[in-house]
Order: C-alpha cells, then sequence, then structure tokens
C-alpha cells in the first residue's frame, strides 16, 4: 500500500515536472520552426577507446526547411551527407551512395535528431525518440533517446545543446562507450 | 484402269500418311532463332547463345503501378517470397537484404581473396602503415560507425574496399524496404527464369506463375490491393506474346482466307466434289512442304506456318486451271487428256519457274527464308503433281462444273478496250510506268530498305518504349552491350575478366562507360587467389612489420591481435570456389555473367552507360579500340543491337543478291523452254512490270522494304509466270487470242490469290503483313499487264509445241 501511494507520487510528481518542462520545449521548437534556413560551421571530435587521440574532422552543416540537411565535411576528407526527405545521398571521391533512412535504423538517430530538432518538429522526434528537455528558451537541453531497438543498440543518447533557435552542440553517446561531440558556430559574417 | 488408278493412288497416300506422320511429330519452335544465321562465325554465335540463352534472355522485369505505395512494398514482399519458393525461377530480386547477413560473412571470411587491393607491397610495412591510416581517416567519416567494430580485424579495410567495389553498379532506389522506380511510382521486382529464354514454354509457365503471385498478393492486399496493376517486360514476355499473337494470326488468316477462297471456287465449281478434289493438291502441297522442313532442318520455325498461307494462294491455281479447262474441254467433246497434252505443259513450265525462284532462297545463311524455300518448293511440286497424276485419276464420271466462258469473255472484253490503243502505245505506257517507278524508287534509294531486324520484330514500339522505361529504372546494366570473354575453362575466362579490368577502367576514368560488371567481382580466378593469398606474410613477420607501421600512429599494435590471427588462418585456407557462393547473393550475381555451352565457356561484362550523361549510347567504337590497344585474347566488344541490325543487312543484302540469281535462273529456264528470247522478253516484262510498280508504290507511301518484301517480290514472279505463260502458250499454240476460258481460269486463279495476300495485309504481324501488300497487288498487276502484253498475236507465229519443255 505505502509502496503504491509512493509510486503513485512519484508519477504525479514526474508529469507535473514533464508538464512543466514541455511548454518550455514548446517555446524552443517554436523558435527552431521559425527559421526556414540555417548554415553553421562545424567541428566533430570522436572519441574511440580504439584510439589514443581523438579524431577530428570539420566542415559545414546547412539547413533547408522542412527537411534538407547537409552535412559537408571538409577535413581531413570531403565527404557530402545529403538527407532529403527520407533519402540519405553520401558523396565520398568518386562515389556516390543513396540510401533510403529507413532501411539503416542504426544510421538514422546520428542525422534524424539534428534535422528534428533544426525543423523544431517535435512530433517527428517524437516518432522517433524519447524526450528529455531541461531549461529553458535562453539555454536548453534536449537528449533523445532512440525508441527503435535496433538504432538503440548503437546509440545510448543524443545531447542537444542550444540557446533559443541555434544549436551550439550535439554529442552522441555511443552504447559501447565511444562518443562524437559536434560544435557548432554561426559562420563569421552572420 | 484400276490397275492405273491404284499405282498412281497407293504412293500418293502412303505418301501422304508418311507426311503426316512427320508433320504430327515435328519439333515446332517459335523463338527468335529463325531470324538469326544457321552457320554463324564465332562472334555471331556468341551472339546467338545471349539471345537464346544468356542471361539478358532470362530476364524478366515487373512493375507494380497505381494504388498506394505501401500496398505495392507489401504486395511486393508477398509476390516475391512466393516467387522464390518456386524452381521456375533462378533468382527473384525486390530490393529486400535477404541474404544480406550471408553476404557479409561470405565477404568477409573471404575478404584476403577477393580484394584487388591485396599485395606483397600492401602488407609490407610502409604498405601497412599506409592502409591503416586511411582507415583511421575513414573513421571520421561517414561510415566510421560501420567501420569501427571491424578494425581490429580488418585495419586495412578490406572489407570496406569490398562492399565500394560491388556498390558500384548499384541498384535502384528502395522505398519501404523494397525497390522502385526514380519518381516512385512504380515498385519493381526483377526475376530470372531458370529455363533459358528460347524455352518459350517455360517462360509463358513463369509468366502465368508471376501473374498467380500477384493476384494472391492482391487478395491478400485487400482493399488497398485493388488498384494496382501489373505489367510485365523482358526477352520472354516479348516471346510468349509474339507467339499467341502469330499463332492467333495464322489460325485466323488461314481461317478467313480458306472460307474465301472455298466460297469463290464454289460459287465457281457449283460442285462439292469439285472442290473437295481442287483442295487436294493444296493439302498435299502443304503437307509435304512441312514434312520436307521438318527432314532437312530438324525444325520447323512457326513462321515458316504462317508463310503456307501463301502456298494456298498459289498451288490452288493448278486445280483451278485443271477444272475449268480440262472439265470444260471434255464437255465440248475434245479427246480426253487434252488437258494433259496442251495445258500441263505451261503449268509445269510455270510450276518450274516458280521452283527456280524459290530454289534461290535456299542458300540463304537466313534460317526463315530457307525454310520458306524448301517450303514453297516442295509444296508446289507436290501440288502440281497431284493435279497432273492424281486429280485425273480421281475424277468421278459426269463431274460437271459451271461455265465461266462469260467471264472468260467479260475479262476478255475489258482487255481488249485496254489493247484498242495499239502495240506501240502498249509499249509506250509499259515504258513511261517503268520510268516512273524507277524514279520513284531512285528518289527513295536512301529510305529503300529497312536494316533493322526489329522492323520484323512483333512487338510493338510501346512495348519496347515500356522496358525501356523498365530498364532506366532499374539502373540495369545495359543488356545490350557487353564484354565478352571466351576460352575452355572457367579459369581461363575468369582470368580474361581480369585483365580486361584494367582498359575497361581506363574507359570509366575517361568517361567512355560508366561502369562494368564483372564475374571476377564475385569470384577471381584461382590464380589470381593464390597470387593473393601468397601475398599474405607469415605470423611473426606480419607481428614485426605492423610494430613498425604503427610507429607514431595512435592505434595499439595489441588492438591488432585479431588482424594477425585472420591473415594466419587466411594463409592456410582453401581458395574460393564456385560452390562457396551458395545461398548468397553474390551466387545469382556470378552465375548470370558466366555462361556455359559444351566445353566452351563465357564470361560476361556488362558495360553501363554514364549516369546522366547527354547521350546515353555507349561509344562501342571506343571500347573495342581500348581493348584492342591491350592485346587481350579471346575478348570483344559486343554490341547486341548493331550486332544483329549488322547481321539483318548482310541478310538483306544476300537475299538481293540470291533473289537476283534467282531471276537469271529464271531467265535460263524460260530461254531453254521457249527457245526465243523475244518470247522470255514478253513473258517476263510485265512481271519485272509488275514488281517495279509494287515497290515503287510502297516506296511512295512510306513503306521501308524488308526481306519479306523482297519475298513477295519473288512470289510476284513465281505466280504471274502463270500468267504470262498461259498468255504466250495460247497466243502461239492456236490463235492469237486466249481462249475464254482460259481468261476466266486465270482470272479466278487471281482472285483467289489476291484475297489470301490481301488477308494477309492486315496481319499485325510485321512479317506477313509485309507479305501481303505487296503480293496481293502485284498478283493482280502481273494478270493485268501479262494480258495486255504477253498475248499480243507473235508477228510470225510459228506453230511450236511446248510440250518439249
Amino acid at each position: 500500500m505505502t509502496l503504491r501511494l509512493t509510486s503513485l507520487c512519484f508519477a504525479v510528481l514526474a508529469s507535473v515536472a514533464a508538464h512543466a518542462s514541455a511548454d518550455d520545449l514548446d517555446d524552443v521548437m517554436h523558435a527552431l520552426a521559425g527559421r526556414r534556413h540555417g548554415e553553421v560551421s562545424f567541428v566533430e571530435r570522436q572519441f574511440l577507446s580504439l584510439l589514443k587521440k581523438p579524431l577530428e574532422s570539420s566542415g559545414e552543416l546547412l539547413y533547408d526547411a522542412p527537411d534538407r540537411l547537409e552535412k559537408r565535411t571538409l577535413e581531413p576528407h570531403p565527404e557530402s551527407l545529403l538527407l532529403s526527405g527520407n533519402v540519405l545521398t553520401v558523396e565520398r571521391g568518386r562515389h556516390s551512395h543513396v540510401l533510403e533512412l529507413q532501411s539503416y535504423p542504426q544510421v538514422l538517430p546520428f542525422i534524424e535528431s539534428i534535422r528534428g530538432t533544426l525543423a523544431g518538429d517535435r512530433t517527428a522526434l517524437e516518432r522517433v525518440f524519447r524526450l528529455q528537455f531541461s531549461g529553458n528558451l535562453a539555454r536548453w537541453t534536449l537528449v533523445l533517446v532512440p525508441l527503435d531497438a535496433e538504432a538503440a543498440k548503437a546509440v545510448a543518447e543524443v545531447r542537444i545543446e542550444g540557446a533559443k533557435d541555434d544549436l551550439l552542440q550535439v554529442e552522441i553517446r555511443q552504447t559501447d562507450g565511444d562518443r562524437s561531440l559536434m560544435t557548432l558556430h554561426a559562420p563569421v559574417g552572420q | 484402269m484400276r490397275a492405273r488408278r491404284a499405282r498412281i493412288i497407293a504412293p500418293w497416300l502412303i505418301g501422304v500418311a508418311a507426311a503426316a506422320w512427320i508433320v504430327a511429330h515435328a519439333n515446332y519452335v517459335t523463338d527468335l532463332s529463325a531470324f538469326l544465321p544457321a552457320k554463324p562465325t564465332p562472334l555471331q554465335k556468341q551472339l546467338i547463345d545471349q539471345l537464346r540463352d544468356g542471361p539478358a534472355s532470362r530476364l524478366i522485369l515487373i512493375a507494380l503501378e497505381d494504388g498506394d505505395a505501401h500496398a505495392r512494398a507489401h504486395m511486393s514482399l508477398g509476390m516475391a517470397q512466393r516467387l522464390r519458393g518456386d524452381t521456375e525461377f533462378s533468382t527473384v530480386d525486390n530490393g529486400e537484404p535477404v541474404s544480406a547477413r550471408r553476404d557479409r560473412d561470405f565477404l568477409f571470411q573471404h575478404r584476403y581473396l577477393l580484394s584487388d587491393a591485396v599485395t606483397a607491397q600492401r602488407f609490407s610495412a610502409p604498405g601497412l602503415r599506409a592502409a591503416i591510416e586511411a582507415t583511421i581517416e575513414n573513421l571520421a567519416s561517414s561510415s566510421g560507425l560501420m567501420l569501427k567494430s571491424l578494425v581490429p580485424q580488418d585495419p586495412t579495410g578490406e572489407m570496406l574496399h569490398l562492399i565500394d567495389e560491388l556498390a558500384r553498379t548499384q541498384g535502384p532506389r528502395t522505398q519501404n524496404g523494397v525497390w522502385v522506380s526514380a519518381d516512385g511510382a512504380r515498385t519493381l521486382l526483377v526475376v530470372q527464369t531458370a529455363a533459358a529464354g528460347s524455352d518459350t514454354d517455360a517462360q509463358e509457365r513463369a509468366l502465368n506463375a508471376i501473374s498467380t503471385a500477384f493476384r494472391a498478393s492482391v487478395t491478400a492486399a485487400g482493399s488497398a490491393g485493388s488498384a494496382v496493376q501489373l505489367r510485365m517486360s523482358g526477352p520472354g514476355v516479348f516471346a510468349v506474346a509474339a507467339r499467341a499473337k502469330i499463332k492467333r494470326a495464322v489460325t485466323r488468316l488461314s481461317i478467313v482466307s480458306s472460307v474465301l477462297v472455298i466460297g469463290v471456287l464454289l460459287s465457281v465449281y457449283r460442285s462439292i466434289a469439285a472442290l473437295i478434289l481442287g483442295l487436294l493438291p493444296v493439302a498435299t502441297g502443304a503437307l509435304f512442304g512441312i514434312a520436307a522442313v521438318a527432314l532437312a532442318f530438324g525444325a520447323v520455325h512457326g513462321i515458316t506456318l504462317g508463310f503456307g498461307i501463301t502456298l494456298i494462294g498459289e498451288s490452288v491455281d493448278y486445280s483451278i486451271y485443271f477444272f475449268i479447262q480440262s472439265l470444260r474441254r471434255d464437255a465440248q467433246g475434245t479427246a480426253s487428256g487434252s488437258w494433259q497434252r496442251l495445258l500441263w505443259p505451261t503449268i509445269r513450265l510455270g510450276m518450274l519457274t516458280s521452283v527456280c525462284g524459290f530454289a534461290s532462297l535456299l542458300p540463304s545463311g537466313f534460317p526463315g527464308l530457307a525454310q520458306l524455300g524448301l517450303y514453297s518448293i516442295s509444296g508446289l511440286v507436290a501440288a502440281a503433281l497431284v493435279t497432273r497424276f492424281v486429280l485425273p485419276v480421281l475424277l468421278p464420271h459426269g463431274l460437271k462444273v459451271r461455265d465461266v466462258t462469260p467471264l472468260g469473255v467479260w475479262i476478255g472484253r475489258r482487255r481488249d478496250s485496254l489493247r484498242r490503243f495499239g502495240g506501240v502505245a502498249v509499249a509506250g505506257a509499259a515504258c513511261a510506268l517503268a520510268i516512273i517507278a524507277l524514279s520513284v524508287l531512285y528518289q527513295h534509294r536512301a529510305t529503300l530498305w529497312n536494316r533493322e531486324l526489329s522492323t520484323l520484330s512483333p512487338v510493338s514500339l510501346q512495348d519496347q518504349r515500356y522496358d525501356a522505361t523498365l530498364r532506366s529504372d532499374l539502373g540495369a546494366a545495359n543488356v545490350l552491350d557487353l564484354v565478352i570473354v571466351t576460352g575452355p575453362s572457367l579459369e581461363a575466362v575468369l582470368g580474361g575478366a581480369e585483365r580486361a579490368k584494367v582498359p575497361l577502367q581506363s574507359l570509366i576514368d575517361s568517361g567512355v562507360i560508366g561502369e562494368f560488371d564483372s564475374p571476377a567481382n564475385y569470384l577471381p580466378s584461382l590464380a589470381t587467389q593464390q597470387s593473393r593469398r601468397s601475398a599474405l606474410p607469415e605470423r611473426h613477420v606480419l607481428q614485426e612489420r605492423l610494430r613498425t607501421a604503427l610507429a607514431g600512429l595512435d592505434l595499439e599494435a595489441d588492438q591488432l591481435s585479431p588482424f594477425v590471427n585472420d591473415v594466419e588462418a587466411a594463409r592456410h585456407g582453401a581458395l574460393i570456389a564456385v560452390e562457396d557462393l551458395q545461398g548468397t547473393s553474390l551466387s545469382s550475381g556470378f552465375g548470370a555473367l558466366i555462361l556455359q555451352q559444351s566445353g566452351h565457356w563465357s564470361a560476361l561484362l556488362p558495360l553501363h552507360a554514364v549516369t546522366g550523361a547527354a547521350a546515353p549510347d555507349i561509344d562501342i567504337a571506343r571500347v573495342s579500340a581500348a581493348l584492342a590497344a591491350a592485346h587481350l585474347q579471346d575478348t570483344q566488344v559486343l554490341d547486341l543491337k548493331a550486332q544483329t541490325d549488322a547481321l539483318y543487312a548482310s541478310y538483306l543484302h544476300e537475299a538481293i543478291r540470291l533473289s537476283l540469281c534467282g531471276f537469271a535462273l529464271i531467265v535460263l529456264l524460260l530461254l531453254f523452254a521457249l527457245r526465243s528470247p523475244l518470247r522470255v522478253a514478253r513473258v517476263l516484262a510485265p512481271l519485272v512490270l509488275a514488281v517495279l510498280a509494287v515497290a515503287a508504290g510502297l516506296a511512295a507511301c512510306g513503306q521501308e522494304l524488308t526481306i519479306l518484301h523482297l519475298v513477295g517480290m519473288l512470289l510476284i514472279v513465281a505466280v504471274g509466270s502463270n500468267y504470262a505463260l498461259f498468255f504466250d502458250n495460247e497466243g502461239t499454240q492456236q490463235r492469237d487470242e486466249a481462249s475464254p476460258l482460259t481468261l476466266a481460269s486465270l482470272g479466278i486463279a487471281n482472285l483467289s490469290t489476291v484475297i489470301a495476300f490481301g488477308l494477309l495485309s492486315f496481319s499485325q504481324v510485321p512479317v506477313l503483313a509485309a507479305l501481303g501488300e505487296t503480293v496481293a497487288p502485284g498478283a493482280f498487276l502481273a494478270l493485268v499487264f501479262s494480258a495486255v502484253m504477253t498475248s499480243r498475236a507473235p508477228p510470225s507465229a510459228a506453230p511450236a509445241d511446248t510440250a518439249d519443255a
């Protein structure tokens, strides 16, 4: 009985907390959705247990509402990842691969997390992730946990930090302890 | 008398029975091979192998259209599952990763034998360092996630290299887990039949199995499935449709023309007995014709049976001449047997003229023509012999046929009204017509002959376009352009395919071709596998080199002990054999590119055009030049369309040459029989004029002439020579006028010929239509021209007996 009461209390408290931050989440989503186009440079560091030092790559991210995201890596090797609708096009050197995102659930969290957040499309995000929000519009953190079992095998969570409608940092934690940390900067002149 | 009857009828009946038995047991083929050479050159042989049995011939492209995309995807999965359980099909692909796991295991296990990057240099200390550095850099890329777990076992990145190589020839776009067209409007499946494409029965079974699977999946999909449409394309689909079309056309045309001809004969003879007797030469001729083809060629092409209708047209003439002329003479009290004496020599000469014409087709390398030649010769000889020997003994006493003299008189008047203009006017008009016809032909000389085999194809242009659409949807290699390597063993052709890789890669680099497939990508030759295996260093050597290679890199040597173990295992492992491919999708890919026929192997390397290129056609001449420059033995580029068209053009040239030979033969025969160049000229002039007029008419109507039009012209001469010889005979022998009865019998014979061929010209099958539209007007013109030009009273007609002909 006591146990049931306690759990009930927790449940109520949890729902209140969720409700409180849900408003802030909606504010953030609303702000993000208002942005139709975005262009930032990124630096990505990958911390792999395999390697003694983190791997670093850099390039730019381009976003066009509602569903086009391009990750253009410039260093150390040029590569382009273009997600448009459900189709992912990878270009490296002479090679070009066209993939359908749904066919690669393990790849999905890496890219859908960023695009869904940039689009401010909460419904779309909630189809793929469990959302945990903290902070407020001025400075916020959104943690995305993949719902799909196949995706969850590779990715433990995606942690996105932002201020208003800007994304500052995207951290992807893999289940094996490896992680990548992508820092975003508005390019000079914007 | 009775004994004489038995002596004639018994051999005839035995012959008919034997021919019927042969016809009933003959092998009938309906594939494309009627249009392929009988004695091919080695390159042509490969071409035929390709068209008949090659992977391209076994491909069926399936599209699901309309309805909802999700429903279509679901139906694609259902159909594929059903078809995979059917032994009619060797592969069923719809984009599902059914064997992805097994494929990955196979590639990973054999990566050191499969990867063309494995060389002694790569396993030296500097080589290892370069490969590992590249792998570390790749870790930062989009494939890093997949690569990461592989690094301890595969730090040189062989697996990634293999996947990249195999993915170079990428399939179509995937949506909802299955293949769709680029615009998503069609859901696509590709199946390969187990049987060869030339096995039309098996192809038909396969098509039925696909339709059944489709209906089952429509039912399973419920209301969402009802809007979805099934469409199929590919060589097998075309072959089955063409067979059905030819069968329908031949059956319908035979029935309709038989009914019409019988109607004409019945209204002329007014006697059922005469009608039945009159059809005996036709039926005997048809039976003997098919039997002769079956005996000489081993198999009868379906299209040859289609040409059989042409035989009705000519052989029925014999009995018409027989009945009308001999029976009327009898009635007039002429001695019995006068027909044999007076008219048979003329019919015999006409028949021999036709035989000469058709004999010219016998040496043709085009089996369809050679069969037509033999069929016509044996059929005409049989029909003429039955008319000459069997009909007289079967003739019941007192058989009466209608008096057609009034018809003959009517025809005579029409002719006389034309001839009233006088000999000079007729000659002048004939010359003018010949000049007009020749000038029309000269104007159209560039487009006079059609040189594409596809014009003979019963497949409609619309269906051919849809086929091209599906192929481009699938991004499938253009199966019409291949590099082909031949040799005495699998090892030899795989080695040849590997050597061809160097020039082909340089063609990719220079943008001549987009990509190419090769069976050696799935299974390298044993020699190559051996050299790769021997490039792998011993365990302690590898460990030593790794230590050197990793100095200064961010990777620890002890992380890579799985790599050292795998290399050691590969050094002592067996080489890959064909059987090892079993159960992987590589197996079907490999099987499609290797052909084996009686100890003779071929490796096929299909060429892909550059994607998004302005001109989708591959410049075959440059591919050919590159291969020649590389001095590769037994390696050739095969441009199927150009080759088949070249082949067809060579047939056309050959057929034109043979027809001219046939014409020369006819001239010689007539010179020998008539013993007068003037008479020969008078007999042939109307026929030549009729041929010219028809050819000019067709050209003026924008019709490009095909090999079948040429055969039609030969038939005009064959049929028309009977008319001209009759007029010639009557003119020289009795009076300067052909008798009304001769005119009537010629008119009726001509009517039946025009009916039979006129019907053909309405056929949907191009080869039959071409024959019809040439012979129907040609036969009519030949009669008119002969009547006007040949039967003029000779200037000094010394009564000559032509019976010695």
